[in-house]
């Protein structure tokens, strides 16, 4: 030895250490990949606890900045956030999904759409303060939504505000988002409670084997696991959960004379084959008796360049003026509570896309949701039947 | 490139080749010329051009000069020695130039961090260098030799205030940028970050001393240039001591080359090092632990106290980590370096935690900085009083090891904290020691005394990192207040 000390380690020794080493490891992971432990582990939290709930879903692909991350772990995101606590009885527990507009895109907390309704301080008749919590997710598609929503489900809400748009509707999008595809069990079970025309056995669902159900096959998972817990520490100190950049590029205005949206190249007549309004429903149902109130969320309407044909760069007028049509129709047809505030911001008002809104435009927003939230908050509000009709704005 | 996966599986193998084939008297040679490999390989990118190989090629000309002004001068009278000193110098030269040729290799192929000058120019400068080195020795040897050693402790300590001094360093840049055609307008202080650079100088610094002072023993080149670069303690240290690592080098060719107990203790210390650096550290790095930008930004104060026990956490696993790997890697070659870490914020007052913590450094400046100006104060007339003696040796030697870090205030504010809180806690152990003695037969007070020292101690550790950590005082101070519950 290096230094003349006397020892007992041996060649032999250390063979059988490093042996054992390695039979402990294997069985570790087949045990592992046995037990499929990952839904558990994401309940297991610091959040709620040790360090503050989020305010919103993990999202973002630079932790080191943002100090937030996207997972695909449905449990871990729902128990680092902040509804997943219990409700005390003097709280009216709203729960906001949608996409990257609800979420907050470019936006602090505060000035989300979850966040300038909690400022507006509204009660219910009975004098229970709303708590507005943000469960969107940057993500366009219904299947999303309805995935956290059935998740959501257990954090006893008392509404639930859905907004959409025409975006998140195209049938051949719905297995799209990773975080649908990376959970097939659950959206496999989604599509048959609720009969659902998604292909269960899409090529895109990640079905893992039993060696990627191992701790190796699932370091990333686990790596994602820890890492949300790690950067709760900085998002407990600054409150910061996204990078904001203090320039972007602004949503554009003019247009090539193009009318194409999604698969279509030219105008054609849109039906619900196309649109997954089937998922909708499945929402709808989900929520069980919580109301939810679906909102036909704003979007850019543009003044420039073939404005004729486009109203902003996402949507042809023909694809969304059917769209919206339909929605209303189905929201009818289904009694559903329905508040169409699609053109109510000033085109100032929105960022980077033609659904992502400024400080002052969510503020705007959330004043007219917050009328569309009333009949709710009434001493008896007839929340199966809530006069739907009466809600269908514009 | 720093010490990551890839370059301590790189060591690991190349150890257990060295042990397992290499015939015992080539093994210094070995370690010669795998350190001096490893310096250029080490080295990250930088942005002068020719910096990533002229700064490590210039750690072995600081390595050669050292070498020169601290042979004793009886040195010249053995042949043997003198023999084998010419032939290091020859194998470095080669490996200088040699190690330019990297040029004319492909980026994904060179040991060099970026494209080496032409060798031939490297040749003739590395030759001409080397003729101005003899040369100076020759001079240097009918010189006052305290005097020359003296000139050599104060030329080392230039270069390391002109590299840790952003203005200073930001100039070299500069300087460097225009002489090889680069644009001197994008200099800035990390462009000259020499890897090792601040251990070479306190090696450098403890042999030219240690010369001085006639405790370092007669080294040859190689054992010489071989201690000031060993490349697993290269990077992060511990800092050795010469006397003691030539021990170990003189016993490597009676040493058993695949020793299962040297191999077994080394994998241990390698597997600590690695849990400590890459499971605990690194993931204190991802969002747990206080940074410049998250200290800024943070808007609570039991947020910010969360962050800095972070910090302070993470530190420690790092460099911990960091020595574990540099220990395990010396021991696969044979050498025992010094420990580094002792358990330091498990100590219940700070002159423990600095005895415990980056020992190797702390001895250092004990040997260096406090001994010395401590034994100056007590000469002079009159002699000041031993508490004033105290107070100016305890903070010389705490902000000489802050500015170590880099200078600026922040640093100079750190050792203030630490120099001051030796001093604090000397005298009141000087003054309380009996009643001290006393609360050994009242067990259950000594217990909760030491929980309360723990816990003080803690703290004012872990408050200090906020000066070292922060390299802005404005912010340091700003944050500093805020973990009190100020300026929000």
């Amino acid at each position: 030895m290096a230094n003349g000390q006397s020892s007992t380690i041996t060649w032999r020794m250390i063979g059988r250490v490093l042996g054992k080493t390695a039979v402990l490891f294997l069985l570790l992971n087949l045990l592992f990949a046995g037990l499929e432990p990952m839904e558990t582990l994401g309940r297991v939290s610091l959040y709620n606890w040790l360090l503050p709930g989020r305010v919103r879903l993990p999202y973002g692909e630079n932790p080191a900045e943002s100090y937030n991350l996207s997972l695909n772990n449905v449990p871990a995101m729902l128990a680092s956030h902040a509804i997943n606590r219990p409700k005390d009885d003097a709280e009216f527990r709203v729960l906001l999904i949608g996409d990257s507009g609800t979420w907050g895109w470019f936006l602090p907390n505060e000035d989300t759409l979850a966040g300038q309704l909690n400022a507006l301080g509204l009660e219910t008749a009975d004098g229970r303060t709303v708590a507005v919590y943000n469960f969107g997710y940057p993500v366009m598609a219904l299947s999303k939504d309805v995935l956290l929503l059935d998740a959501a489900m257990q954090t006893d809400p008392d509404l639930i505000l859905w907004p959409v748009t025409l975006e998140s509707f195209p049938r051949d999008k719905q297995l799209f988002p990773p975080l649908v595809q990376a959970n097939p069990a659950r959206m496999r079970r989604l599509i048959a409670d609720y009969a659902l025309d998604l292909d269960a056995n899409d090529g895109r669902f990640i079905t893992p084997t039993f060696l990627d159900q191992t701790i190796v096959g699932q370091r990333r998972n686990l790596a994602d696991w820890l890492r949300l817990q790690q950067v709760g520490f900085a998002w407990a100190a600054t409150g910061i959960d996204q990078a904001i950049p203090a320039q972007f590029d602004l949503r554009r205005s003019d247009f090539e004379a193009d009318e194409s949206w999604q698969t279509f190249t030219q105008a054609a007549t849109l039906t619900t084959d196309d649109l997954a309004f089937d998922v909708l429903a499945a929402g709808m149902t989900a929520a069980g008796p919580v109301p939810v109130l679906l909102i036909n969320e704003p979007m850019y309407i543009s003044q420039g360049q073939n404005s004729d044909l486009r109203y902003n760069a996402f949507y042809p007028r023909w694809a969304y003026d059917q769209y919206r049509a339909l929605l209303g129709e189905t929201a009818v047809a289904h009694n559903w509570p329905y508040l169409d505030l699609w053109d109510t911001i000033p085109p100032d008002e929105f960022t980077d896309t033609p659904v992502h809104l400024t400080a002052v435009g969510n503020k705007l927003y959330a004043v007219m949701v917050a009328e569309g939230i009333r009949p709710f908050l009434a001493e008896k509000p007839d929340l199966r039947h809530p006069n739907p009709q009466g809600l269908i704005t514009r | 490139m720093p010490l990551d996966l890839a370059s301590l599986l790189t060591f690991a193998t190349a150890a257990v080749l060295y042990a397992g084939l290499l015939n015992g008297r080539w093994r210094g040679w070995a370690l010669l010329i795998g350190s001096t490999l490893a310096i250029y390989w080490l080295q990250p990118p930088l942005a002068p051009r020719f910096a990533d190989y002229v700064l490590p090629t210039a750690t072995l000309a600081l390595a050669i000069l050292g070498w020169l002004l601290t042979r004793p001068p009886d040195v010249e009278s053995r042949q043997t020695t003198l023999r084998e000193d010419r032939l290091t110098l020859v194998v470095l030269f080669v490996l200088a130039v040699g190690m330019a040729f990297n040029r004319y290799l492909d980026a994904a192929y060179r040991l060099t961090a970026s494209r080496p000058p032409s060798p031939l120019w490297t040749a003739v400068i590395l030759l001409g260098l080397g003729g101005l080195f003899l040369l100076s020795a020759r001079l240097a040897a009918k010189a006052d030799q305290r005097r020359v050693l003296s000139g050599g402790i104060l030329f080392m300590v230039v270069v390391f205030v002109a590299l840790k001094t952003a203005v200073l360093s930001t100039a070299v840049a500069q300087l460097w940028r225009t002489l090889t055609g680069q644009n001197p307008a994008l200099a800035a202080p990390t462009d000259l970050a020499w890897l090792g650079f601040s251990y070479v100088a306190f090696r450098l610094i403890h042999t030219l001393r240690d010369r001085q002072t006639g405790l370092l023993p007669a080294l040859s080149l190689r054992e010489y240039v071989t201690y000031i670069i060993f490349a697993p303690a290269f990077i992060a240290g511990p800092i050795d001591r010469a006397e003691r690592f030539v021990q170990d080098l003189r016993a490597l060719p009676h040493m058993v080359g695949l020793d299962a107990a040297r191999f077994g203790e080394a994998g241990l210390r390698i597997a600590s090092g690695l849990f400590k650096k890459f499971v605990i550290a690194d993931s204190l790095a991802q969002g747990m632990s206080l940074t410049a930008v998250n200290a800024a930004q943070a808007t609570s104060t039991l947020g910010l106290w969360m962050l800095l026990y972070g910090y302070a956490l993470r530190l420690y696993f790092d460099f911990a980590g960091y020595t574990d790997m540099a220990i395990g890697l010396g021991l696969l070659f044979g050498i025992r370096l010094p420990e580094n870490f002792d358990r330091p914020y498990l100590k219940s007052n700070i002159t423990t935690f600095w005895q415990s913590w980056h020992m190797t450094l702390s001895s250092w400046a004990r040997f260096y900085v406090f001994t010395p100006l401590s034994r100056s104060l007590l000469r002079r007339k009159p002699r000041p009083s031993p508490t004033l003696i105290v107070l100016v040796a305890q903070i010389a030697t705490m902000t000489t090891i802050g500015l170590w870090h880099g200078i600026s205030w922040t640093f100079f504010i750190w050792g203030l904290w630490h120099g001051v809180g030796l001093f604090v806690h000397k005298q009141w152990s000087d003054r309380t020691r009996k009643w001290y003695r006393e609360l050994a037969e009242k067990p259950w007070q000594k217990r909760a005394w030491t929980l309360f020292s723990w816990f003080v101690t803690l703290q004012f550790v872990v408050l200090g990192w906020v000066w070292f950590l922060l390299p802005e005082l404005g912010l340091a101070a700003a944050t500093f207040g805020k973990l009190f519950g100020f300026g929000w």
